[in-house]
């Protein structure tokens, strides 16, 4: 190289010659390295019994889930038995897992339903409220708290001010007037879910983003002429993914809880069994003055269930993106 | 002020100027766009110009905070000038198209101060030294990326390829960020503090790295350190600045063998001396940097200047300039020499007042307007 002439060799000047039949291949690559990544968070996470036991349970309510319809022996809302008049229903059937006759497993509800398929129904609203939920509420947080962290000035003015704004907004009446606006249904309860919820994700991006954007390696894509689209999707975004991945599975947890919560107090899809619908009829019909406890205490414990799994992954995962909680 | 265009240059810088706005919050600028108060400007760099030669090396010094990292960001475009202007091969930057700023992005490349900090932990090292590859869409991306992790002397190439930066030391890092700024082929490299944040065994080892790409691959490098030490050793020439400005530049031997400007004079004083039995005349400056917002007038330097001189220093503000007892291309700023075309500018500033009462020095400009 020294030989060369002075005035402006290059090291790269006889690189055209170099046949590009060993150029790696892109995509194959790519795979490999994303499997990679993958394999080593799995066991990171999967390191912890508590969150072993917690993938179990959900993975055991994702297959009810999917299903239902040949675990549920009735159609969940469907009367089993009617009076001959077909108006009142005076009496309950007690559970024949505690050795009731009636040939029911959880019994049936005051209105005639068949408890154990309403349960088992119930976890496909419970999930799909969950899964959407968290889905939408990780992503609009993630992108908007990248646009506001990246341009900083007046876009995060701007969003940051509707994020204060939607601060401001409680839970309950949010609902009410959605539900009065729109029909009950539960996807207006999912539609309040994600409003309210993608908030906090997008502050906590935005900070991630607002000190990831001043270190030298986006420096360095900036000095190389990267577009800012560039550094938002291969920079920002691959570092602040592990915070929103925590962000998603918590906001299945806070999901679910609050499609039970608004259910319960009668804002809940008439349509639609979830396990909220349930816990509501059966306030309704005073079950618990009536000793039925085969009515509330089965939707409850499948509520907490899903609800701690979901807290526990979320806390295995929060181990890996901060370090110093191990 | 003269300035010795040479037909070389690859890059003129030309009055650089960048300020910063403090940012008082907003209620604090509604209540000064109310009252007509002007906001506060912080002057990181402050009317800077020299020319970087075609392969030439050029350092930049001087203590924190003088400006000296900004001017170096300004030169590869991370921040828009205030004022002034940067021509690359004769071109202006402020008034060039997309397409030439696309050129320039390809021939100016940086090299950061932390290794650590200075490239993406979720990156892998070929993807690091790809990326600018696939921004400028340059074909033969394998066979260049392997090119310049060998030049680095990161050896085998393909044995770094999946590795993440937190695999690597810091030596190995620095050598990664180098082979990034090489890949593209550029023109010039700014280089910020390169080897400071390396374990002092390594350093070494990158310096080396770095000279033998100023020599083979016959780049400009502009030099940003604190070390003159370091340097003497890397630069063809020297550009001392103090809070913004340039105060002496010149052919780095001639720099540190005669030193001019006290304030070059105190810093190469403060340089150790590896021999137990030299003694020197040590200048320790009192105080601290001046004030970046309020500027004080005259000479930035007056308030801690062992050679302060009386009125002129404190209201005229020394050009830039050749001097009369000094030969080469040395430029100093400062009123203790008679300037090349023999104007005393103690001399000049006390005829200046007597002639009129009003007082203002000719190159006066009261900076805190």
């Amino acid at each position: 190289m020294a030989q060369e002439e002075s005035t402006r060799s290059s090291v790269f000047a006889d690189v055209e010659e170099v046949s590009s039949s060993d150029e790696i291949n892109k995509w194959a690559r790519t795979a490999r390295l994303w499997r990679e990544t993958l394999k080593e968070h799995w066991s990171l996470l999967t390191d912890e019994l508590s969150v072993r036991l917690s993938m179990l349970m959900v993975a055991f309510f994702v297959l009810v889930a999917i299903f239902a319809p040949f675990l549920a022996p009735n159609p969940p809302l469907e009367r089993q038995y009617q009076t001959e008049d077909q108006i009142l229903i005076e009496k309950w059937a007690e559970p024949s897992i505690v050795g009731g006759d009636s040939g029911y497993l959880l019994g049936t509800t005051a209105e005639g339903f068949d408890i154990f398929s309403q349960l088992i129904f119930g976890t496909r609203a419970a999930l799909l409220v969950g899964i959407i939920a968290a889905v939408f509420t990780a992503g609009i947080g993630t992108m908007v708290g990248l646009v506001a962290g990246y341009y900083g000035g007046t876009v995060d003015d701007a969003l940051m001010r509707l994020v204060d704004f939607l601060y401001g907004m409680p839970l309950l009446p949010t609902v009410i007037i959605l539900v009065a606006l729109l029909g009950p249904s539960l996807w207006n309860i999912i539609l309040a879910v994600i409003i309210l919820q993608w908030r906090a994700t997008a502050r906590v991006i935005r900070s991630q983003a607002l000190s990831l954007r001043e270190r030298p390696f986006v420096k360095a894509a900036q000095v190389a002429g990267a577009s800012d689209w560039h550094i938002i999707s291969r920079h920002l975004a691959p570092n602040v993914l592990p915070m929103s991945f925590l962000y998603g599975s918590f906001a299945i947890a806070w999901a679910i809880l609050t499609e039970a919560g608004v259910s319960f107090i009668g804002l809940g899809d008439p349509n639609t069994v979830s396990w909220g619908t349930m816990l509501q009829a059966s306030r309704a019909y005073s079950a618990l003055s009536f000793g039925a406890w085969w009515w509330f205490v089965p939707p409850g414990i499948c509520i907490g269930l899903l609800v701690i799994s979901g807290f526990l992954i979320g806390r295995g995962y929060e181990e890996i993106t901060n370090p110093k909680l191990q | 002020m003269s300035h010795t265009t040479h037909d070389d240059a690859l890059l003129q810088v030309r009055n650089l100027e960048k300020h910063f706005k403090v940012d008082a919050g907003w209620i604090a600028s509604i209540l000064q766009s109310v009252s007509g108060d002007d906001p506060d400007y912080v002057h990181a760099v402050d009317g800077v110009s020299f020319d970087l030669r075609r392969g030439e090396t050029l350092g930049l010094a001087g203590e924190s905070g003088c400006g000296k990292t900004t001017t170096g960001m300004s030169l590869v475009k991370l921040h828009e000038p205030t004022g002034g202007d940067i021509h690359y091969n004769g071109q202006s930057l402020n008034d060039a198209t997309d397409a030439e700023l696309k050129e320039f992005r390809q021939n100016a490349q940086m090299i950061f101060q932390d290794p650590f900090e200075s490239l993406n932990p979720r990156m892998t090292v070929y993807d690091t030294v790809a990326e600018p590859l696939r921004i400028h869409n340059i074909t033969n991306e394998t066979a260049r990326v392997q090119r310049a992790l060998e030049f680095a002397e990161l050896l085998p190439a393909e044995q770094y390829f999946d590795q993440y930066p937190h695999e690597l030391s810091g030596g190995q890092r620095q050598r990664v960020a180098i082979a990034r700024a090489l890949v593209l082929d550029p023109d010039f490299i700014v280089a910020d503090e390169p080897v400071s944040m390396l374990d002092v065994s390594l350093r070494a080892g990158v310096l080396s790295l770095l000279e033998r790409m100023t020599d083979e691959f016959g780049l400009s490098v502009v030099y940003i350190s604190h070390d003159l030490s370091l340097l003497r050793h890397m630069c063809d020439r020297l550009a001392i600045m103090y809070m913004g400005k340039i105060v002496e530049k010149g052919p780095t031997d001639q720099i540190i063998e005669n030193p001019q400007h006290p304030y070059t004079q105190a810093l190469i004083n403060a340089v150790p001396v590896p021999e137990p039995n030299v003694g020197r005349e040590r200048v320790e400056l009192a105080g601290e940097v001046g004030d970046v917002i309020d500027i004080p007038s005259g000479c930035r330097f007056k308030s801690r200047c062992p050679d302060y001189i009386g009125d002129v220093c404190d209201q005229v503000v020394p050009p830039l300039e050749e001097k009369a007892h000094v030969e080469g291309e040395q430029a100093v700023a400062c009123h203790l020499y008679e300037s090349v075309d023999g104007t005393d500018p103690a001399e000049a500033f006390r005829q200046g007042q007597s002639v009129s009462a009003s007082g203002d020095g000719p190159e006066s400009t009261p900076a805190d307007d």
